[in-house]
């Protein structure tokens, strides 16, 4: 096991951040934190990589005790935060060089490790960080995480506030560096990036409400959600909640996903209340279940 | 090691980029130097001066006119009683009063000796103790041309008195005191700026999860700080040896080796500060408050220890600044060697340790 998390609680005077939250990573997996904003989980990251202390519960690092062997952990592992924690008046280079050294290496020693992410940011290696893009500057701090050759990867919202294509560059480079059987802890509120974990952890208010691997949440889902599309989409959302068997209405994308209370659900009685109220052009279909869907029922 | 020169070497990078410190490190001392140099050394002209003559003779006269004649005085007016030369200075109008006793051709002649008294308002008392010197030099000139003229051994005793402070200061007050502040204030804020800002930026997180010890953190901060505060000392030094005539007449090294100290124990306190602050703004406003203050007006620079009342002496024995104070005036002044202050050297030794093991064990190893 890479990293064992076990009944890990932790509070910050009266509100509990993290909920006796229990969960193990193997060697080489891609195991992601998904959960809202204020879910618990940059204080579960800071709890695994030394930098708070648990109130209560255990937890290891290959098999290091956070705690106790500390600094064993902290040599070993690459740590991403969720704000941007590079020197900002220094140069791509300045930092990489910098954080190489801070770990005993240089980047010619690692570089086959960062090359695929390097290179896209070689061309500005002269400029200062805090004059790049935010795709660019996520690209530097994970070079800059990865350059000492980690076991263990912990990146905390890497791809918040990047844009869509940075951010699914940034998730391909994540696939090719589990290859390299790095084990990498991913923490994100983006659902749609759920699916691309080995194995993902859906978390909130601290709790940790469901293990699995995404294929299998989304398979063990019973229920069954429609899309639903009218002409009016705001008084279709108000309409459906007053269906009398509505159990969920949410906005999802261009449709509404809509469930019912009901195994035996007509799709046409639905039809007909919504002509009823006024509602033109409907839509009613079979939805494809998402993580999202999983989170909201939770 | 390698670890440790990678760090100061961001360290340095850090100084040079941000144009604001950089400017705080260098441009305050020599502002600061100069602004209190020239502030005390203001040479004095035309400063209106009356005369009171009890003797209106010959000597009084010829006296009065070299006075008059040279471009320091201008001579207002003629006071003929004692009693006015207080009510004179209350008009504020003229800054000294010219007091010639009695008999004065004749005390010359027959005792060889006669009385001037410089009377000044010493309510700016570096005004005054000017005033006091050039009047003084300019009645010895006189004095000096009648001895050869004359062959005539007479002697014009030149007596100066200053009205509402009589303890004037000397102006070599101001290099040492400069000194210490400076000092003080650069290394103290600038590391507890610069390891704060660590925590601001979040920078401080990733720090903290690598191999590098709390000790090598604290050092690498701490290096660039105090090469580049003995810099500052060299420029005050100079400064005040070519613009303002300070003398050294003790030992260079001695001297920069207590600056060294002084620093060191300065940079400590900065350290300090930045375990007990996380924003920038709260380490600044630390080190203005908590230790600019109490160095500017405990420490001597400003207010004579002595004559504080008796707790805020007291006090003024846990700032380093003072300490500091009293050896390099020693040093400079004095030209004593460590055998003459090696109390007060043991004393800044001392709270250096204390800080320095403080900080060292305040440092945080985690967030929290």
């Amino acid at each position: 096991m890479s990293i064992k998390v076990q009944n890990i609680s932790k509070s910050y005077k009266n509100l509990k951040a993290v909920d006796s939250v229990s969960f193990e990573v193997k060697k080489g997996e891609l195991f992601g934190l998904i959960g809202p904003d204020g879910a618990g989980k940059t204080t579960l990251f800071r709890i695994l990589t030394t930098l708070l202390i648990a109130d209560e519960g255990s937890a290891a690092i290959m098999g290091f005790d956070v705690v106790r062997d500390y600094k064993s952990i902290r040599s070993a592992v690459g740590y991403m935060p969720g704000k941007f924690s590079l020197y900002q008046d220094l140069t791509v280079e300045e930092n990489l060089t910098f954080f190489a050294t801070l770990f005993g290496t240089t980047i010619a020693e690692n570089y086959e490790l960062i090359k695929d992410i390097y290179i896209q940011i070689e061309p500005f290696k002269n400029r200062r960080a805090g004059a790049l893009s935010g795709g660019m500057k996520q690209k530097l701090a994970l070079c800059c995480a990865l350059i000492h050759a980690p076991k263990v990867l912990f990146l905390d919202e890497p791809t918040t506030g990047v844009d869509p294509i940075s951010r699914k560059e940034f998730w391909e480079m994540l696939k090719r560096l589990q290859q390299q059987d790095i084990t990498i802890l991913v923490s994100t509120p983006y659902m749609d990036e759920a699916s691309l974990c080995d194995r993902i952890a859906l978390i909130q208010h601290g709790v940790v409400l469901k293990i699995d691997s995404p294929e299998n949440i989304i398979k063990n889902y019973d229920k069954t959600i429609y899309d639903v599309a009218t002409k009016n989409t705001h008084s279709l959302i108000h309409d459906l909640k007053n269906y009398p068997s509505q159990y969920s209405v949410y906005a999802f994308g261009e449709f509404v996903h809509y469930t019912d209370q009901e195994n035996n659900f007509d799709r046409k009685e639905l039809e007909k209340y919504l002509k009823d109220k006024n509602h033109t052009d409907i839509k009613i279909k079979q939805a494809q279940i998402a993580i999202e869907d999983v989170f909201m029922d939770l | 090691m390698k670890r440790f020169i990678g760090f100061i070497r961001k360290e340095f990078y850090h100084i040079f980029r941000d144009k604001r410190s950089l400017f705080i490190l260098f441009g305050m001392p020599i502002a600061q130097i100069l602004l209190f140099g020239f502030a005390i050394t203001n040479e004095i002209k035309n400063v209106t001066i009356a005369v009171l003559d009890h003797s209106k003779d010959l000597e009084t006269k010829s006296i009065i006119n070299k006075i008059k004649a040279s471009p320091y005085f201008s001579i207002e007016n003629q006071i003929d009683n004692e009693k006015d030369i207080a009510s004179e200075f209350k008009k504020g109008k003229i800054k000294a009063v010219l007091l010639f006793e009695p008999h004065f051709s004749k005390n010359l002649e027959t005792k060889k000796v006669a009385v001037v008294q410089v009377v000044t308002d010493a309510t700016e008392p570096n005004v005054a103790n000017t005033i006091a010197n050039y009047t003084a030099a300019v009645i010895q000139n006189y004095q000096a041309q009648k001895k050869q003229s004359k062959n005539n051994q007479v002697n014009i005793e030149v007596q100066t008195r200053m009205f509402y402070n009589p303890e004037l200061k000397s102006v070599f007050n101001f290099v040492p005191g400069v000194m210490t502040v400076i000092l003080m204030l650069v290394s103290a804020m600038m590391t507890s700026i610069s390891i704060t800002r660590e925590k601001e930026l979040g920078t401080m997180e990733i720090l903290l999860v690598s191999p590098i010890q709390p000790f090598q953190v604290i050092i690498g901060k701490v290096f660039p700080y105090i090469f580049l505060s003995i810099i500052n000392a060299i420029v005050i030094l100079l400064l005040g040896f070519f613009v303002f005539k300070m003398p050294i007449n003790g030992s260079l090294f001695l001297l920069l080796s207590e600056s060294i100290l002084f620093i060191i124990s300065a940079l400590s306190l900065g350290i300090l500060i930045s375990t007990i602050s996380n924003s920038q703004q709260t380490a600044m406003m630390l080190s203005l408050m908590g230790l600019m203050l109490p160095v500017i007006i405990l420490s001597g620079f400003i207010f004579p220890i002595n004559s504080m009342p008796l707790p805020m002496q007291i006090i003024s024995n846990i700032i380093p600044a003072k300490w500091f104070i009293i050896i390099i005036k020693a040093i400079m002044l004095k030209g004593v060697g460590i055998e003459y202050i090696w109390k007060e050297t043991l004393i800044l030794i001392g709270m250096t340790v204390f800080f320095i093991a403080l900080s060292i064990k305040k440092y945080k190893i985690r967030l929290e």
